[in-house]
């Protein structure tokens, strides 16, 4: 195949420059030692950093957004397996539409959802609770955990089950000693995936958090409505810096385009 | 979980088994939400009175006559047609610029490119929103560099919006038309050369006919996106420029006109559906052949 050209490498040069530009402002701003945006032109300071921690509601959100992304992708991966295992093994009446009702969150704006979960968490007595959340979370990322384990299970080979049963396992030895171990990437790679998407969604959420239970993207987005400062800034740099780790890891670990290309969120 | 149980079950019932968990959890918290919320968009509101549960085609008569919802769906129309065209122009070209790549090269570049994926949304817009204010970063440099004199409006316009959401979408379109690039057999493109065809005759005629399936699900992804976008444009749009989706949020959590508000979210489902799924049959009848 023949190399890019000149040209191509400045556009690519370009192309990096406009997807990196936005995070990097805020990297930058977040260590002004001015108590308005500015870059920070005398030198780096961690005022703004420090400044968090005077802030226990911030704290408190991203406390909140962890246990959230844990227990609503862990109920998904829990639904998406069994589900699954049937769509990807089995021809069933009823296989494609509930396949498309499965991957319908994807489709539906989650304006529309975060309205919808507004309107029957408030006729249920659920609105503005933590089990609220969690349930709601868990139908918007089930469609990427359900796509990754999807993905694993159609290519295996069903003769080693039959093989562990005719040796005499029963059904749960088979599935917990053959089946999951086979699919695992795919549990693992479609957890993470559902863990992410949960700990940034903010449009559905916003819909249906309440002051004393919220995430951190959703308070992030409620403080930016009011004022831009360097304090969002700085916990905006925070997030960036916490995803370049978890980036790092996870290419490491995975392989980026594994878990992304062809099976990304879409 | 007890997996046990359903494979101890008849053979036609295991499916509906496995499946079972799942389909009810999306009935319940699915289908009947939504169709509470167009039940709802049906329903009476007053300010002093509240949801009143009245069959009334108040709302849709008010979105259907008022110029200001036309306005504010044209709108959101536009923007979504102009980030998926600005997605399209930027991120082919990149797509077969990182194709061409070594492997080593390339995965380190495609973090760049998945990996603002991952951050959180609010974080990106708050990126263009010091970007693009009056004395961001980009004004200064424009002038710097001398090309204006007074700092270009980019907050609170679809301009800045547009830039914002495609910075945000674009790598639904490169990872799209990247798969269909990883299925070109690079042979072809060497074919086309030794026939004497120059670099821009095999990039019109050979390449881009075959990445056009890539390039159009890649739009759609990209279109229903930015049409169903919820954070960017309300921080960069502000409360003046409402696109549908803040149009909802404002009925909803500011006027507490929820049927009202149920109506536009039921129309914004609607026309995205409508959009979606004719144009998936378009792609797919055209380009029935390149899809396995």
């Amino acid at each position: 195949m023949k190399r890019n050209g000149p040209l191509a490498l400045v556009f690519h040069a370009l192309f990096l420059v406009f997807m990196l530009a936005p995070l990097l402002i805020v990297c930058i701003v977040a260590f002004t030692p001015e108590g308005y945006l500015s870059l920070p032109t005398r030198g780096p300071s961690l005022r703004w950093f420090r400044a968090i921690f005077d802030y226990p509601e911030f704290i408190r959100a991203f406390r909140d957004s962890l246990w959230l992304a844990a227990l609503s992708s862990t109920i998904a991966i829990i639904l998406a397996v069994p589900a699954a295992l049937a769509i990807a093994r089995y021809r069933f009446p009823g296989r494609e539409a509930m396949t498309a009702l499965f991957m319908s969150p994807l489709m539906v704006p989650h304006v529309v959802l975060g309205i919808a979960f507004l309107r029957f968490f408030t006729q249920i007595g659920l609105s503005g609770t933590f089990t609220g959340l969690v349930l709601s979370h868990v139908i918007v990322i089930l469609p990427f955990a359900l796509r990754l384990v999807l993905a694993s299970s159609y290519g295996i080979d069903q003769r080693i089950e039959h093989a562990a049963v005719s040796l005499g396992a029963g059904t749960g030895t088979v599935f917990r000693r053959v089946t999951l171990p086979l699919i695992l990437p795919g549990v693992v790679s479609g957890w993470l995936l559902a863990a992410i998407n949960s700990f940034d969604e903010v449009t559905m959420t916003v819909f249906i958090a309440s002051p004393q239970t919220t995430t951190l993207p959703v308070r992030m987005f409620l403080y930016i409505q009011d004022n831009i400062d360097p304090l969002i800034a700085a916990i905006s740099a925070c997030l960036i810096a916490l995803t370049a780790v978890m980036l790092f890891a996870l290419d490491r670990l995975f392989g980026l385009d594994r878990l992304f290309v062809g099976s990304g969120k879409g | 979980m007890t997996l046990a149980a359903p494979f101890a079950l008849p053979q036609r019932a295991t499916p509906y088994a496995l499946t079972g968990p799942a389909l009810l959890v999306f009935l319940g918290l699915v289908i009947i939400p939504l169709g509470m919320t167009v039940l709802l968009s049906f329903y009476d509101w007053g300010q002093y009175k509240g949801i009143v549960p009245e069959f009334t085609l108040k709302n849709w008569l008010e979105i259907a006559t008022d110029s200001y919802f036309f306005e504010i769906f044209l709108r959101t129309f536009r923007i979504s047609v102009l980030v998926t065209l600005a997605t399209i122009l930027i991120g082919v070209p990149e797509a077969y610029i990182l194709n061409r790549m070594s492997p080593a090269w390339r995965s380190a570049f495609l973090l760049v490119v998945i990996g603002p994926l991952l951050v959180s949304v609010v974080a990106r817009t708050l990126g263009w929103a010091l970007l693009l204010g009056s004395t961001g970063l980009v004004n200064q440099g424009l002038i710097a560099l001398g090309l204006i004199s007074t700092p270009l409006e980019f907050m609170f316009t679809e301009t800045g919006v547009v830039i914002a959401l495609t910075h945000v979408l674009i790598p639904f379109m490169i990872l799209a038309v990247w798969a269909s690039l990883q299925r070109l057999d690079p042979q072809i493109e060497n074919a086309a050369s030794s026939l004497g065809a120059g670099s821009l005759t095999i990039w019109r005629r050979v390449i881009l006919p075959q990445v056009v399936p890539g390039i159009l699900s890649g739009s759609i992804i990209v279109f229903a996106l930015a049409a169903s976008a919820f954070a960017s444009p309300a921080i960069i749009g502000g409360r003046r420029l409402k696109v549908a989706s803040t149009l909802a949020y404002d009925e909803f959590l500011n006027t507490l006109n929820w049927p009202l508000g149920a109506a536009v979210a039921t129309l914004l489902l609607v026309a995205l559906v409508l959009i979606i799924v004719g144009s998936n049959r378009l792609v797919e009848r055209r380009y029935a052949q390149v899809f396995e």
